[in-house]
Protein backbone atom coordinates (compact mmCIF):
# COMPACT_ATOMS: atom_id res chain seq x y z
CA UNK A 1 0.00 0.00 0.00
CA UNK A 2 1.44 3.28 -0.72
CA UNK A 3 0.70 6.40 1.39
CA UNK A 4 -1.03 9.62 0.04
CA UNK A 5 1.18 11.94 -1.82
CA UNK A 6 0.66 15.21 -3.68
CA UNK A 7 1.56 14.87 -7.68
CA UNK A 8 3.70 17.63 -9.12
CA UNK A 9 4.35 17.72 -13.04
CA UNK A 10 6.34 20.34 -14.19
CA UNK A 11 7.55 20.97 -17.90
CA UNK A 12 10.84 21.94 -17.95
CA UNK A 13 14.39 20.59 -16.55
CA UNK A 14 14.34 24.23 -14.65
CA UNK A 15 11.10 23.97 -13.42
CA UNK A 16 11.75 20.60 -11.97
CA UNK A 17 15.06 21.86 -10.12
CA UNK A 18 12.97 24.20 -8.92
CA UNK A 19 10.13 22.51 -7.30
CA UNK A 20 13.32 20.20 -5.87
CA UNK A 21 15.02 23.03 -4.76
CA UNK A 22 11.74 24.22 -2.82
CA UNK A 23 10.51 20.86 -1.60
CA UNK A 24 14.28 19.39 -0.72
CA UNK A 25 13.84 16.45 1.10
CA UNK A 26 10.21 16.35 1.46
CA UNK A 27 10.02 15.73 -2.46
CA UNK A 28 11.80 12.96 -5.03
CA UNK A 29 11.79 12.89 -8.79
CA UNK A 30 9.72 9.78 -9.99
CA UNK A 31 10.06 8.68 -13.73
CA UNK A 32 9.39 4.93 -14.26
CA UNK A 33 8.55 4.20 -10.53
CA UNK A 34 10.26 0.75 -10.43
CA UNK A 35 12.44 1.26 -7.82
CA UNK A 36 10.92 3.81 -6.15
CA UNK A 37 7.75 2.72 -5.69
CA UNK A 38 8.40 -0.77 -4.25
CA UNK A 39 10.79 1.53 -1.50
CA UNK A 40 7.77 3.63 -0.95
CA UNK A 41 5.16 0.62 -0.39
CA UNK A 42 7.62 -1.17 1.86
CA UNK A 43 7.53 1.64 3.72
CA UNK A 44 11.50 2.37 3.59
CA UNK A 45 11.19 5.74 1.82
CA UNK A 46 8.22 8.05 2.10
CA UNK A 47 7.75 11.59 0.27
CA UNK A 48 4.86 14.55 0.79
CA UNK A 49 5.69 15.09 -3.30
CA UNK A 50 6.64 13.17 -6.11
CA UNK A 51 7.98 15.21 -9.44
CA UNK A 52 6.83 13.22 -12.03
CA UNK A 53 9.51 14.20 -14.86
CA UNK A 54 7.70 12.10 -17.96
CA UNK A 55 6.66 14.83 -19.30
CA UNK A 56 9.71 16.95 -19.84
CA UNK A 57 10.80 17.29 -23.59
CA UNK A 58 13.66 15.98 -25.21
CA UNK A 59 15.04 13.52 -22.46
CA UNK A 60 14.23 9.74 -24.19
CA UNK A 61 16.16 10.80 -26.99
CA UNK A 62 19.12 8.64 -27.82
CA UNK A 63 21.31 9.99 -30.76
CA UNK A 64 24.93 10.21 -32.00
CA UNK A 65 26.63 13.51 -31.42
CA UNK A 66 29.85 13.18 -33.61
CA UNK A 67 31.69 10.78 -31.40
CA UNK A 68 29.32 10.52 -28.55
CA UNK A 69 26.26 8.90 -27.76
CA UNK A 70 23.77 10.81 -26.04
CA UNK A 71 21.21 9.22 -23.89
CA UNK A 72 18.24 10.98 -22.77
CA UNK A 73 17.76 10.13 -18.94
CA UNK A 74 14.10 9.43 -19.94
CA UNK A 75 14.98 6.10 -22.05
CA UNK A 76 13.81 2.96 -21.00
CA UNK A 77 15.74 -0.10 -20.90
CA UNK A 78 13.37 -1.32 -23.64
CA UNK A 79 14.31 1.60 -25.75
CA UNK A 80 17.84 0.94 -25.45
CA UNK A 81 17.37 -3.32 -26.04
CA UNK A 82 15.50 -2.22 -29.39
CA UNK A 83 18.22 1.02 -30.81
CA UNK A 84 19.08 0.10 -33.90
CA UNK A 85 21.99 3.12 -33.14
CA UNK A 86 23.00 0.79 -29.83
CA UNK A 87 23.02 -2.54 -32.05
CA UNK A 88 25.30 -0.86 -34.71
CA UNK A 89 27.47 1.16 -32.26
CA UNK A 90 27.63 -0.47 -28.69
CA UNK A 91 25.90 -4.15 -28.79
CA UNK A 92 27.46 -4.77 -25.38
CA UNK A 93 24.93 -2.15 -23.69
CA UNK A 94 21.98 -3.77 -25.50
CA UNK A 95 22.89 -7.14 -24.22
CA UNK A 96 23.16 -5.75 -21.05
CA UNK A 97 19.59 -4.22 -21.75
CA UNK A 98 18.19 -7.29 -22.72
CA UNK A 99 18.78 -8.66 -19.40
CA UNK A 100 17.39 -6.27 -17.28
CA UNK A 101 15.09 -7.31 -14.90
CA UNK A 102 12.05 -8.60 -17.10
CA UNK A 103 10.07 -7.34 -20.22
CA UNK A 104 7.41 -5.09 -17.36
CA UNK A 105 10.38 -3.18 -15.57
CA UNK A 106 12.28 -2.52 -19.05
CA UNK A 107 9.02 -0.93 -20.51
CA UNK A 108 8.45 1.30 -17.59
CA UNK A 109 12.40 1.57 -15.74
CA UNK A 110 14.27 4.30 -17.25
CA UNK A 111 18.30 4.35 -17.14
CA UNK A 112 18.12 7.47 -15.68
CA UNK A 113 15.76 6.23 -12.56
CA UNK A 114 18.22 3.36 -12.49
CA UNK A 115 21.02 5.43 -11.91
CA UNK A 116 19.80 7.75 -9.90
CA UNK A 117 18.39 5.28 -7.50
CA UNK A 118 21.71 3.82 -7.20
CA UNK A 119 20.38 0.26 -5.93
CA UNK A 120 23.85 -1.60 -5.39
CA UNK A 121 22.65 -4.72 -7.85
CA UNK A 122 21.96 -2.66 -11.05
CA UNK A 123 23.36 -3.24 -14.22
CA UNK A 124 23.78 -0.23 -15.97
CA UNK A 125 26.29 1.63 -13.82
CA UNK A 126 29.00 -0.74 -14.02
CA UNK A 127 29.46 -0.83 -17.92
CA UNK A 128 29.02 3.06 -17.89
CA UNK A 129 32.09 3.22 -16.16
CA UNK A 130 34.23 0.67 -18.23
CA UNK A 131 33.07 3.09 -21.35
CA UNK A 132 34.21 6.20 -19.78
CA UNK A 133 30.18 7.69 -19.65
CA UNK A 134 29.71 11.47 -19.07
CA UNK A 135 26.35 11.91 -17.13
CA UNK A 136 25.16 15.42 -17.50
CA UNK A 137 23.09 17.01 -14.56
CA UNK A 138 21.22 20.20 -14.45
CA UNK A 139 19.92 23.03 -12.73
CA UNK A 140 17.95 25.81 -12.83
CA UNK A 141 20.57 27.97 -14.52
CA UNK A 142 23.61 25.48 -14.70
CA UNK A 143 24.65 22.51 -16.20
CA UNK A 144 28.46 20.25 -15.33
CA UNK A 145 29.30 16.92 -16.44
CA UNK A 146 29.90 14.38 -14.03
CA UNK A 147 32.02 10.97 -14.91
CA UNK A 148 30.37 7.75 -14.06
CA UNK A 149 33.08 6.60 -11.78
CA UNK A 150 32.65 9.72 -9.12
CA UNK A 151 29.13 9.82 -9.81
CA UNK A 152 27.97 6.44 -7.40
CA UNK A 153 29.03 7.75 -3.85
CA UNK A 154 27.22 4.85 -2.04
CA UNK A 155 24.76 2.41 -2.04
CA UNK A 156 21.63 4.59 -2.71
CA UNK A 157 23.39 7.53 -3.09
CA UNK A 158 24.73 9.27 -5.62
CA UNK A 159 27.27 12.64 -5.79
CA UNK A 160 24.07 14.59 -7.31
CA UNK A 161 22.83 17.72 -5.26
CA UNK A 162 19.29 18.07 -4.21
CA UNK A 163 18.12 20.32 -6.79
CA UNK A 164 20.29 18.78 -9.80
CA UNK A 165 18.34 16.73 -13.03
CA UNK A 166 20.29 14.13 -14.03
CA UNK A 167 19.33 14.59 -17.90
CA UNK A 168 21.61 12.76 -20.32
CA UNK A 169 24.23 9.93 -20.52
CA UNK A 170 27.28 10.47 -22.99
CA UNK A 171 29.37 7.66 -23.89
CA UNK A 172 32.07 7.72 -26.51
CA UNK A 173 31.57 5.81 -29.36
CA UNK A 174 34.31 2.99 -28.79
CA UNK A 175 36.72 2.86 -31.17
CA UNK A 176 36.87 0.30 -34.51
CA UNK A 177 39.13 -2.04 -32.50
CA UNK A 178 37.20 -2.31 -29.88
CA UNK A 179 36.40 -5.88 -27.12
CA UNK A 180 33.93 -4.89 -24.96
CA UNK A 181 31.52 -7.10 -22.07
CA UNK A 182 29.63 -7.15 -19.65
CA UNK A 183 28.62 -10.49 -17.21
CA UNK A 184 26.67 -10.87 -14.46
CA UNK A 185 26.11 -14.06 -12.21
CA UNK A 186 23.36 -14.29 -9.53
CA UNK A 187 20.52 -17.07 -8.68
CA UNK A 188 17.68 -14.18 -7.34
CA UNK A 189 15.88 -11.32 -8.88
CA UNK A 190 19.10 -8.88 -9.19
CA UNK A 191 22.62 -10.15 -9.71
CA UNK A 192 25.18 -11.02 -7.22
CA UNK A 193 27.72 -9.30 -9.35
CA UNK A 194 28.38 -7.79 -12.37
CA UNK A 195 31.72 -7.11 -14.01
CA UNK A 196 32.54 -5.16 -17.16
CA UNK A 197 35.90 -4.93 -19.40
CA UNK A 198 36.57 -2.06 -22.37
CA UNK A 199 39.63 -3.00 -24.35
CA UNK A 200 41.08 -1.10 -26.97
CA UNK A 201 42.74 -3.56 -28.91
CA UNK A 202 45.56 -3.36 -31.51
CA UNK A 203 47.18 -6.43 -32.20
CA UNK A 204 47.64 -6.17 -28.28
CA UNK A 205 45.85 -4.17 -25.76
CA UNK A 206 46.64 -0.54 -25.81
CA UNK A 207 43.90 0.43 -23.18
CA UNK A 208 42.18 -1.18 -20.67
CA UNK A 209 39.11 -0.51 -18.30
CA UNK A 210 37.73 -2.61 -15.83
CA UNK A 211 34.41 -1.64 -13.77
CA UNK A 212 33.07 -4.73 -11.11
CA UNK A 213 29.45 -4.00 -9.36
CA UNK A 214 26.68 -5.36 -6.99
CA UNK A 215 28.99 -7.26 -5.19
CA UNK A 216 29.16 -4.04 -2.85
CA UNK A 217 27.76 -1.25 -2.13
CA UNK A 218 28.38 1.13 -5.80
CA UNK A 219 30.05 0.14 -9.18
CA UNK A 220 34.57 1.14 -9.06
CA UNK A 221 36.46 1.35 -11.30
CA UNK A 222 39.48 -0.88 -11.41
CA UNK A 223 42.66 0.66 -11.75
CA UNK A 224 44.76 -1.91 -10.29
CA UNK A 225 44.01 -4.51 -12.61
CA UNK A 226 43.66 -2.70 -15.38
CA UNK A 227 47.19 -2.06 -15.47
CA UNK A 228 47.91 -5.53 -15.63
CA UNK A 229 46.23 -5.75 -18.57
CA UNK A 230 46.81 -2.37 -20.60
CA UNK A 231 50.09 -2.16 -23.06
CA UNK A 232 50.43 -6.01 -22.73
CA UNK A 233 50.05 -8.56 -25.66
CA UNK A 234 46.95 -10.77 -25.37
CA UNK A 235 49.23 -13.75 -24.06
CA UNK A 236 51.08 -11.81 -21.52
CA UNK A 237 47.44 -9.92 -20.33
CA UNK A 238 45.83 -13.34 -20.30
CA UNK A 239 48.73 -14.87 -17.74
CA UNK A 240 47.65 -11.76 -15.21
CA UNK A 241 43.64 -12.46 -15.30
CA UNK A 242 43.70 -14.34 -11.78
CA UNK A 243 46.14 -11.29 -10.41
CA UNK A 244 43.42 -9.07 -12.11
CA UNK A 245 40.28 -10.73 -10.42
CA UNK A 246 41.85 -10.67 -7.04
CA UNK A 247 42.44 -6.82 -7.47
CA UNK A 248 38.67 -6.56 -8.95
CA UNK A 249 37.59 -8.41 -5.80
CA UNK A 250 39.31 -6.21 -3.42
CA UNK A 251 37.84 -3.31 -5.28
CA UNK A 252 34.52 -4.45 -4.69
CA UNK A 253 33.95 -4.53 -1.38
CA UNK A 254 31.87 -7.12 -1.65
CA UNK A 255 29.60 -8.12 1.44
CA UNK A 256 28.17 -11.07 2.86
CA UNK A 257 23.97 -10.78 2.19
CA UNK A 258 21.08 -12.53 0.55
CA UNK A 259 23.07 -13.06 -2.82
CA UNK A 260 26.21 -14.78 -1.34
CA UNK A 261 28.95 -14.38 0.95
CA UNK A 262 31.81 -12.47 0.30
CA UNK A 263 34.39 -14.66 -0.30
CA UNK A 264 31.86 -16.51 -3.12
CA UNK A 265 31.34 -13.44 -4.38
CA UNK A 266 35.34 -12.49 -4.79
CA UNK A 267 35.37 -15.54 -6.45
CA UNK A 268 32.94 -14.95 -9.24
CA UNK A 269 33.99 -11.60 -9.31
CA UNK A 270 37.77 -13.86 -10.86
CA UNK A 271 35.48 -15.97 -12.75
CA UNK A 272 33.70 -13.11 -14.44
CA UNK A 273 36.50 -11.24 -15.39
CA UNK A 274 38.09 -14.23 -17.14
CA UNK A 275 35.04 -14.91 -19.12
CA UNK A 276 34.88 -10.91 -19.61
CA UNK A 277 38.30 -10.78 -20.98
CA UNK A 278 38.43 -13.72 -23.33
CA UNK A 279 35.02 -12.43 -24.93
CA UNK A 280 36.42 -9.31 -25.25
CA UNK A 281 39.93 -9.74 -27.00
CA UNK A 282 37.78 -12.36 -29.26
CA UNK A 283 35.91 -8.76 -30.62
CA UNK A 284 39.41 -8.12 -32.57
CA UNK B 1 12.14 9.08 8.65
CA UNK B 2 8.41 10.48 10.51
CA UNK B 3 7.20 13.10 8.21
CA UNK B 4 3.59 14.11 9.34
CA UNK B 5 1.84 12.86 6.23
CA UNK B 6 -0.58 14.71 4.27
CA UNK B 7 -4.28 15.21 5.72
CA UNK B 8 -7.10 13.79 3.45
CA UNK B 9 -8.57 17.42 3.03
CA UNK B 10 -5.50 18.02 1.42
CA UNK B 11 -6.19 15.90 -1.07
CA UNK B 12 -5.86 15.84 -4.73
CA UNK B 13 -7.37 14.16 -7.80
CA UNK B 14 -6.57 13.55 -11.05
CA UNK B 15 -9.01 12.76 -13.65
CA UNK B 16 -8.17 10.10 -15.89
CA UNK B 17 -9.75 9.05 -19.14
CA UNK B 18 -8.88 6.04 -20.51
CA UNK B 19 -9.87 3.10 -22.64
CA UNK B 20 -10.86 0.26 -20.61
CA UNK B 21 -11.15 -3.32 -22.55
CA UNK B 22 -12.14 -1.36 -25.61
CA UNK B 23 -15.10 1.03 -23.80
CA UNK B 24 -13.61 4.50 -22.63
CA UNK B 25 -13.80 4.88 -18.60
CA UNK B 26 -13.68 7.86 -16.89
CA UNK B 27 -12.54 8.38 -13.65
CA UNK B 28 -10.33 10.50 -10.46
CA UNK B 29 -7.85 8.98 -8.95
CA UNK B 30 -5.26 10.01 -6.27
CA UNK B 31 -1.85 9.98 -7.56
CA UNK B 32 -1.26 7.60 -4.53
CA UNK B 33 -3.43 4.73 -6.11
CA UNK B 34 -2.29 1.99 -7.79
CA UNK B 35 -3.34 0.11 -11.14
CA UNK B 36 -3.96 -3.15 -9.84
CA UNK B 37 -6.21 -1.30 -7.23
CA UNK B 38 -8.11 0.79 -9.08
CA UNK B 39 -8.51 -1.96 -11.73
CA UNK B 40 -9.67 -4.82 -9.06
CA UNK B 41 -11.54 -2.81 -6.25
CA UNK B 42 -13.18 -0.20 -8.26
CA UNK B 43 -13.94 -0.71 -11.64
CA UNK B 44 -14.43 -4.85 -10.34
CA UNK B 45 -12.26 -6.70 -12.89
CA UNK B 46 -10.76 -9.14 -10.63
CA UNK B 47 -8.95 -11.21 -13.20
CA UNK B 48 -6.01 -9.13 -12.54
CA UNK B 49 -4.34 -10.76 -9.19
CA UNK B 50 -1.92 -9.41 -6.19
CA UNK B 51 0.58 -11.81 -5.79
CA UNK B 52 4.38 -10.78 -5.12
CA UNK B 53 3.43 -7.14 -5.07
CA UNK B 54 7.49 -6.56 -6.53
CA UNK B 55 7.15 -6.64 -10.50
CA UNK B 56 8.88 -10.36 -9.98
CA UNK B 57 5.95 -12.92 -10.36
CA UNK B 58 3.70 -11.13 -13.71
CA UNK B 59 0.36 -12.10 -11.73
CA UNK B 60 -1.01 -8.59 -12.10
CA UNK B 61 0.32 -8.08 -15.27
CA UNK B 62 -2.30 -5.79 -17.82
CA UNK B 63 -1.89 -4.54 -21.14
CA UNK B 64 -0.96 -0.49 -21.44
CA UNK B 65 -0.94 0.34 -25.17
CA UNK B 66 -0.22 -3.33 -25.93
CA UNK B 67 2.57 -3.24 -23.71
CA UNK B 68 2.91 -5.43 -20.06
CA UNK B 69 2.70 -3.58 -16.89
CA UNK B 70 2.82 -4.47 -13.56
CA UNK B 71 -0.11 -3.45 -12.45
CA UNK B 72 0.73 -3.80 -8.92
CA UNK B 73 3.32 -1.16 -9.36
CA UNK B 74 1.91 1.45 -11.94
CA UNK B 75 0.25 4.44 -10.51
CA UNK B 76 -2.83 4.30 -11.69
CA UNK B 77 -3.05 8.48 -12.98
CA UNK B 78 -0.25 6.75 -15.86
CA UNK B 79 -2.85 5.52 -18.03
CA UNK B 80 -4.44 9.21 -19.07
CA UNK B 81 -5.15 8.73 -22.49
CA UNK B 82 -4.03 5.39 -22.86
CA UNK B 83 -5.55 2.11 -23.37
CA UNK B 84 -5.78 -0.76 -20.99
CA UNK B 85 -6.62 -4.29 -21.51
CA UNK B 86 -7.46 -7.02 -18.80
CA UNK B 87 -7.82 -10.74 -19.19
CA UNK B 88 -11.68 -10.10 -19.31
CA UNK B 89 -11.24 -7.76 -22.44
CA UNK B 90 -9.60 -10.74 -24.85
CA UNK B 91 -12.38 -12.37 -25.56
CA UNK B 92 -14.30 -11.14 -28.32
CA UNK B 93 -18.41 -11.30 -28.62
CA UNK B 94 -18.24 -14.43 -26.66
CA UNK B 95 -15.39 -16.03 -28.81
CA UNK B 96 -12.37 -16.69 -26.72
CA UNK B 97 -9.63 -15.53 -27.65
CA UNK B 98 -7.09 -18.10 -29.57
CA UNK B 99 -4.19 -18.15 -26.37
CA UNK B 100 -7.38 -18.64 -24.58
CA UNK B 101 -8.41 -21.80 -26.63
CA UNK B 102 -4.92 -22.70 -26.56
CA UNK B 103 -4.48 -22.80 -23.04
CA UNK B 104 -7.45 -24.94 -21.93
CA UNK B 105 -6.80 -27.51 -24.79
CA UNK B 106 -3.16 -27.80 -23.80
CA UNK B 107 -3.82 -27.78 -20.33
CA UNK B 108 -1.55 -24.27 -20.13
CA UNK B 109 -2.46 -23.86 -16.32
CA UNK B 110 -2.80 -25.67 -12.91
CA UNK B 111 -3.90 -23.29 -10.27
CA UNK B 112 -4.71 -21.03 -12.98
CA UNK B 113 -3.60 -18.11 -10.85
CA UNK B 114 -0.70 -16.95 -12.85
CA UNK B 115 -2.90 -17.73 -16.18
CA UNK B 116 -4.35 -13.89 -16.81
CA UNK B 117 -0.84 -12.75 -16.69
CA UNK B 118 0.61 -15.30 -18.23
CA UNK B 119 -1.81 -15.06 -21.06
CA UNK B 120 -1.50 -11.05 -21.38
CA UNK B 121 2.44 -11.12 -21.89
CA UNK B 122 2.08 -13.57 -24.46
CA UNK B 123 -0.21 -11.82 -26.14
CA UNK B 124 2.13 -9.15 -26.10
CA UNK B 125 5.06 -11.07 -26.92
CA UNK B 126 2.98 -12.53 -29.90
CA UNK B 127 1.86 -8.63 -31.04
CA UNK B 128 5.10 -8.06 -31.37
CA UNK B 129 6.68 -11.18 -32.81
CA UNK B 130 4.44 -13.75 -34.36
CA UNK B 131 6.89 -16.55 -34.90
CA UNK B 132 8.63 -16.89 -31.94
CA UNK B 133 11.45 -18.96 -30.80
CA UNK B 134 11.26 -21.13 -28.16
CA UNK B 135 14.31 -19.08 -26.98
CA UNK B 136 12.49 -16.01 -27.65
CA UNK B 137 9.36 -17.07 -25.73
CA UNK B 138 11.15 -17.83 -22.84
CA UNK B 139 13.03 -15.00 -22.78
CA UNK B 140 10.35 -12.60 -23.33
CA UNK B 141 7.94 -14.24 -20.21
CA UNK B 142 11.30 -14.71 -17.99
CA UNK B 143 9.29 -12.52 -15.96
CA UNK B 144 5.92 -14.43 -15.30
CA UNK B 145 6.11 -16.76 -12.91
CA UNK B 146 3.83 -20.34 -12.55
CA UNK B 147 4.01 -21.28 -8.72
CA UNK B 148 2.57 -24.79 -9.86
CA UNK B 149 5.36 -24.84 -12.26
CA UNK B 150 3.41 -26.31 -15.39
CA UNK B 151 6.11 -24.08 -17.73
CA UNK B 152 6.21 -26.52 -20.17
CA UNK B 153 2.33 -26.84 -20.76
CA UNK B 154 2.52 -22.64 -21.15
CA UNK B 155 4.97 -22.96 -23.55
CA UNK B 156 2.88 -25.66 -25.91
CA UNK B 157 0.01 -23.72 -25.27
CA UNK B 158 2.14 -20.48 -26.14
CA UNK B 159 3.46 -21.72 -29.30
CA UNK B 160 0.04 -23.69 -30.68
CA UNK B 161 -1.98 -20.04 -30.20
CA UNK B 162 0.89 -18.51 -32.33
CA UNK B 163 0.44 -21.38 -35.06
CA UNK B 164 -3.00 -20.64 -35.55
CA UNK B 165 -2.87 -16.75 -34.94
CA UNK B 166 -0.64 -16.89 -38.01
CA UNK B 167 -2.98 -19.07 -39.97
CA UNK B 168 -5.79 -16.81 -39.16
CA UNK B 169 -3.88 -13.41 -40.18
CA UNK B 170 -2.73 -15.49 -43.85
Amino acid sequence: MLRRFRLEEPESVQETAELLGRFGESAKIYAGGTELLLAMKEGLVQYERLINVKKLQGLSELKLENDTISIGALCTHYQLETAALLKERLPALVELERNVANVRVRYSGTIGGNLCFAEPHADPGTLLLALGATLVAQKSSSRREIPAEEFFVDAYETCLEADEVLSEIRIPVPAAKSGIAYLKFGYLERPSVGLAIALKLNGGISDARVAVGCAGPAPRRVPEAEAMLKGKSIEEASRNLANAGQAAARTAQAITDLHGSQDYKEHIIGVLLKRAFQRSVAQK
Amino acid sequence: MSRPMLRHSDAQFIPVSFTLNGRLQEIEVEPHELLLDVVRDRLGLTGVKRSCDVQVCGACTLLVDGRPVSACTTLAFEVRGRSVLTIEGLAKDGTLHPLQEAFIEHGGFQCGFCTPGMILAARALLDENPNPTEEELKHFMHGNICRCTGYKKIIESIMAAAIKMRGNRA
